[in-house]
């Protein structure tokens, strides 16, 4: 068991600054093809940051408001960090960490995504037309994030809020320790469901293969009905007929109690 | 970290020493400390041994070259005194090389003999199956042994970013199931009960030659297989039996099968295609053989499945 070294920016050919931003001296390639409020480019051969760059420029500098990327080739961090209202489609599948970090835009990927799509979105919406990886939605604060196909594992861990809809089935431990915010998935979902949720609440239309810790099941209200005809219409997905609700048994909220040693000491 | 990748053709075989070079390489930033391959050629008759005299990062003596030309001698003669007609050495670079002779008997003791020469590590022994590693990224190695144009039916990868041993030749995927012909394993990923399982291996007579955790997989699984069990079984029981996280791939010489732990701790997307089968740690991997619009997801937890040529 020998410690080694990490790989070297030179190892991976890729400059990093002192921060770790990779190609700090990037530029956006203004590559794009721009009519009036639309622009369109080819991101084959372009770097992650080079495609990001370049959305930035349209976004921000041009005033586009709807930009179709082509081509992304399943690159990773695509479309992050996005700070304003504006529409982006892009036309295939990515990566790792597609779309995340984003406060506003809408985002359509007609293709599938990797691990932790949406990541940490704050605000807006982004819908994949096929398959999401594992860590679809990972601490999302809001918006809605909405997958077509299936998902992988751990859907929505840590998740703050806003709405995560998986028209598919959906891997283990969804919604691990959730704080806030809701789930509607349409078809099956994986062993450890909902295990040390705090708060927030997973609707589910298939089966749970198992309970994660403290997850239980909540009576459907006449107002989770209308959320889920609402989110299901937006997005025109198939309704199924029933949905289950489970929620946080709140058996684990021991907060205010003072562990042993902390009881002598104020005694 | 790690990244692993593998191919099979259905339809006949293809350049699967190009494509998966292609597959490695896009992963590259995965794991630069050394890149593996285990490929399937057409069977042939003879089998086929690959097989290492010393390590690259290894000081050269002042006696380096001799030794290795002695000790490179020696397996030769091993072999013929084992009973093997041996149809020829070659040296693949200074200190791995490919024999192949013709051999009737069992191969864990003409493995034991060969390994008993000092710094000799037998890579791969089969049939059909030829594993090829060395230090640096993917392109270095085919560039190396001339991997491009290797024609086969199915391959596996490994790029390695080591974590639990050292950055070697022993220490680098993909793993031959020694003693077991045609069987090789690579694998993403960290095994907590590996002490446990190599004491267990070793008592049954099985040898190992680094200190990897991955190496435990495909002696489990050779044990297994020898015992009758299926691949799939194997597969299956190996995930109530290895302890940790992790995503593996096998290969036989007729098939390719991949096995996700019950947590789905570390990666895998898939894309089946008509005749062909393409896996990998990121989807950018399979984009590099397959760069249109493809299908794929990621096995779920507690996933094994297995495809054939």
């Amino acid at each position: 068991m020998v410690a080694m070294n990490p790989p070297t920016d030179q190892d991976r050919g890729v400059r990093r600054d002192i921060r770790g931003l990779a190609e700090p001296d990037a530029e956006a390639p203004k590559v794009a093809r721009v009519e009036g409020g639309t622009a369109t480019f080819d991101a084959a051969d372009l770097s992650p940051r080079q495609v990001n760059l370049e959305l930035r420029r349209l976004i921000y500098d041009e005033g586009v408001r709807e930009v179709t990327v082509e081509n992304p080739g399943a690159k990773h961090s695509l479309a992050v960090g996005l700070l304003a209202r504006c529409r982006i489609t892009i036309d295939g599948s990515l990566g790792y960490f597609g779309a995340t970090l984003g406060d506003g835009p809408e985002i359509h990927i007609t293709g599938r995504v990797g691990w932790s799509v949406a990541e940490n979105m704050m605000s807006g919406v982004v819908v994949i037309d096929k398959n999401a990886g594992s860590l679809t939605g990972a601490a999302m604060r809001g918006g809605d994030l909405v997958v077509r196909g299936h998902v992988g594992a751990r859907t929505g861990i840590d998740q703050k809020g806003g709405t995560i809809v998986v028209g598919g089935n959906a891997g283990s431990m969804t919604g691990f320790m959730m704080q806030r915010g809701r789930q509607i998935i349409c078809g099956d979902v994986g062993p450890g469901m909902g295990d040390s949720m705090y708060d927030g609440a997973i609707y589910v239309g298939g089966s749970v293969a198992t309970l994660g810790v403290d997850c239980i099941e909540a009576e459907l209200t006449p107002d989770d009905e209308e959320l889920l005809d609402r989110k299901l219409g937006i997005y025109r997905m198939d309704r199924p007929d029933t949905f289950r609700k489970f929620v946080c048994g709140k058996q684990l909220y021991n907060y205010d109690n003072l562990e042993p040693s902390e009881r002598k000491l104020v005694l | 970290m790690c990244g692993i990748a593998g191919i099979i053709h259905t339809d006949g075989p293809g350049d699967v020493g190009a494509e998966m070079t292609k597959m490695l390489q896009s992963m590259k930033h995965r794991g630069p400390d050394s890149a593996g391959y285990a490929l399937y050629g057409e069977p042939s008759e003879l089998v086929v041994m690959r097989f290492k005299l010393a390590d690259p990062n290894e000081t050269s003596d002042f006696d380096y070259t001799e030794r290795l030309e002695r000790n490179r001698r020696e397996v030769e003669s091993r072999l013929s005194k084992i009973g093997a007609t041996v149809d020829r050495v070659e040296g693949e670079s200074a200190y791995a090389y490919r024999a192949t002779f013709r051999y009737e008997g069992e191969l864990k003791p003409l493995a034991d003999y060969v390994e008993d020469i000092p710094g000799c590590e037998v890579l791969s022994l089969g049939h059909s199956l030829e594993i090829v590693k060395d230090l640096g990224d993917a392109q270095t190695v085919a560039d190396q042994y001339r991997l491009d144009r290797f024609r086969g039916t199915h391959a596996i990868g490994h790029v390695r970013m080591a974590t639990e041993s050292d950055v070697d030749i022993a220490g680098a995927h993909p793993y031959w199931a020694y003693p077991f012909s045609d069987v090789a394993v690579v694998h993403n990923g960290q095994l907590t009960n590996y002490h446990q399982w190599r004491r267990r291996l070793e008592r049954n007579g099985h040898r190992f030659q680094s200190e990897c955790d991955s190496e435990i997989i495909a002696v489990y699984l050779a044990e297994r297989l020898a015992d009758g069990t299926s691949l799939e079984t194997a597969m299956k029981q190996s995930l109530e039996d290895l302890d940790g996280v992790f995503t593996y791939l096998v290969v036989t010489e007729d098939s390719l099968g991949m096995a996700k732990d019950a947590m789905a701790a570390k990666p895998l997307v898939l894309h089946e295609g008509e005749d062909l089968v393409a896996l990998a740690s990121e989807e950018s991997a399979i984009r590099a053989v397959l760069p249109h619009e493809i299908d794929s997801y990621d096995p779920y937890e507690s996933e094994v499945l297995v495809w054939s040529r």
